[in-house]
């Protein structure tokens, strides 16, 4: 997901007879679906786990501006490029609300940037794969987003009050990403034969990368029965794909676009559709920094901070000027 | 990176078009509060949510800590009078 194989620093979930009675009442509080709010008392592996959790969240929506910023420029008509930057201005307002909402667990704004420029931290695996024609656009809304949606929605009920809360706002703004992605896919796939095919390039490209948003299989994660006990992971990773595997086959059928998948079918008696293996070898080699535009994102990255900087000094300037200029008017 | 010091953090509240109060939403980093304004336009209003702003430097709000909430909040549980549940009115009389 945005945020993938998040470690929890436990080596087996917390037992009642392990815990302080501090912990057993925050326990018990998470199992009575009480927020948990920034002030209050909590485990240190907790704090923890959520700092990493969110913050891994948030630098995957500031590096994912980058591939369908790739497209603003190009967009082939003025409505589209309004909405693709109306959506792209979404996703740095969503890395915003997540850094607020890491920065309440006592992490800083300047430490969170240095550990995503200087490339310590990490983002979700499927920002590393290039958008090659405007199709891709389409494709990372529908699914991309798509995938996101399936993960944020159940996060919204997490157990820490501002991640929560930050996760409210997210969904609210994320299904308008999810229907612009479809509908320009659908243009696509009922336009020319080459634009059908540009759309079926696309899916094909992006259809792996997606499944792969969810992580490994982690039934049998200590870490994921961990931060589910926390409530800050509401579902298993496998939980979450076959959800999205059901929901987005049919959708690819109304466009008329082949999933790529020769694996793909129906299976009546689970009432899901069954699918491929996933060549997780792929996906560790992207989150080990050799997908195919890790470094050319990281790059981008740090040279806008880096030429942010003198818009930067410039308010500092301008909020001392005016500063002092008040003092010396009450003076 | 060159940043030598932080902006400060600014607490976020907007009143959306009803004209109810000022909500908080959320908080934000700048490094003045004119500046923290305009953050706040583009970060908490981009689909109309309000017609109004309020920013407050977080370091300047005061807070209860969790650790009163008994005695702050518990007295106000015995005291049902205070509801008008708590009184029964004739039926004949309608409503009051
Ligand atoms: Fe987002
Ligand atoms: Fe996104
Ligand atoms: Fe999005």
């Amino acid at each position: 997901m945005y945020a993938q194989m998040v470690k929890t620093g436990v080596e087996h979930v917390r037992s009642k007879d392990e815990m302080s009675p501090e912990e057993q009442a925050f326990q018990e509080r998470v199992d009575a679906d009480i927020k948990i709010e920034p002030k209050e008392w909590m485990p240190e592996a907790y704090r923890k786990t959520l700092i990493r959790q969110i913050s891994q969240h948030a630098h995957s929506e500031i590096i994912g501006m980058q591939p369908e910023g790739n497209w603003i420029t190009r967009a082939p008509t003025l409505e589209r490029k309004a909405i693709l930057l109306a959506k792209v201005q979404d996703e740095a307002g969503h890395g915003l609300y997540l850094y607020c909402a890491a920065e309440t667990l006592g992490v800083s704004r300047d430490e969170l940037m240095e550990q995503l420029n200087s490339g310590k931290a990490k983002y979700s695996s499927i920002f590393n794969y290039p958008t090659l024609t405007w199709a891709d656009i389409g494709a990372i809304g529908w699914l991309v987003d798509g995938a996101a949606i399936m993960n944020q929605v159940p996060l919204q009920r997490c157990s820490y009050g501002p991640y929560s809360r930050a996760m409210i706002r997210i969904c609210k703004e994320e299904s308008f990403h999810q229907r612009q992605g479809y509908d320009a896919m659908t243009k696509l796939a009922r336009g020319t034969p080459e634009q059908k095919q540009m759309a079926q390039d696309a899916l094909n490209r992006w259809w792996w990368p997606s499944l792969m948003m969810f992580g490994p299989s982690d039934a049998d994660s200590v870490h994921s029965a961990q931060s589910m006990r926390w409530k800050i992971k509401i579902n298993s990773n496998d939980e979450l794909r076959q959800k999205f595997v059901d929901q987005t086959v049919p959708q690819a059928e109304y466009l008329g676009l082949t999933v790529p998948d020769p694996d793909l079918k129906w299976n009546a008696e689970r009432g899901h559709y069954d699918f491929g293996e996933i060549d997780w070898d792929e996906f560790y080699q992207v989150i080990a920094g050799n997908g195919p535009c890790n470094r050319q994102r990281l790059r981008t990255r740090v040279k806008a901070y880096e030429e942010g900087q003198w818009v930067r000094d410039a308010a500092d300037a301008y909020a001392a000027k005016k500063a002092a200029r008040s003092k010396a008017k009450a003076a | 990176m060159t940043d030598k010091k932080e902006w400060p953090l600014w607490e976020v509240f907007i009143r959306s078009q009803h004209g109810l109060a000022h909500r908080h939403v959320g908080s934000l980093h700048a490094p003045d509060a004119e500046m923290a304004i305009m953050n706040a336009r583009d970060v908490y209003t981009r689909r109309n949510e309000g017609v109004s702003i309020w920013v407050v430097k977080a370091s300047d709000i005061s807070a209860s800590s969790p650790g009163e909430k008994g005695p702050l909040f518990d007295p106000a549980n015995s005291k049902v009078y205070r509801h008008p549940t708590f009184y029964e009115i004739p039926e004949e009389l309608g409503h009051m």
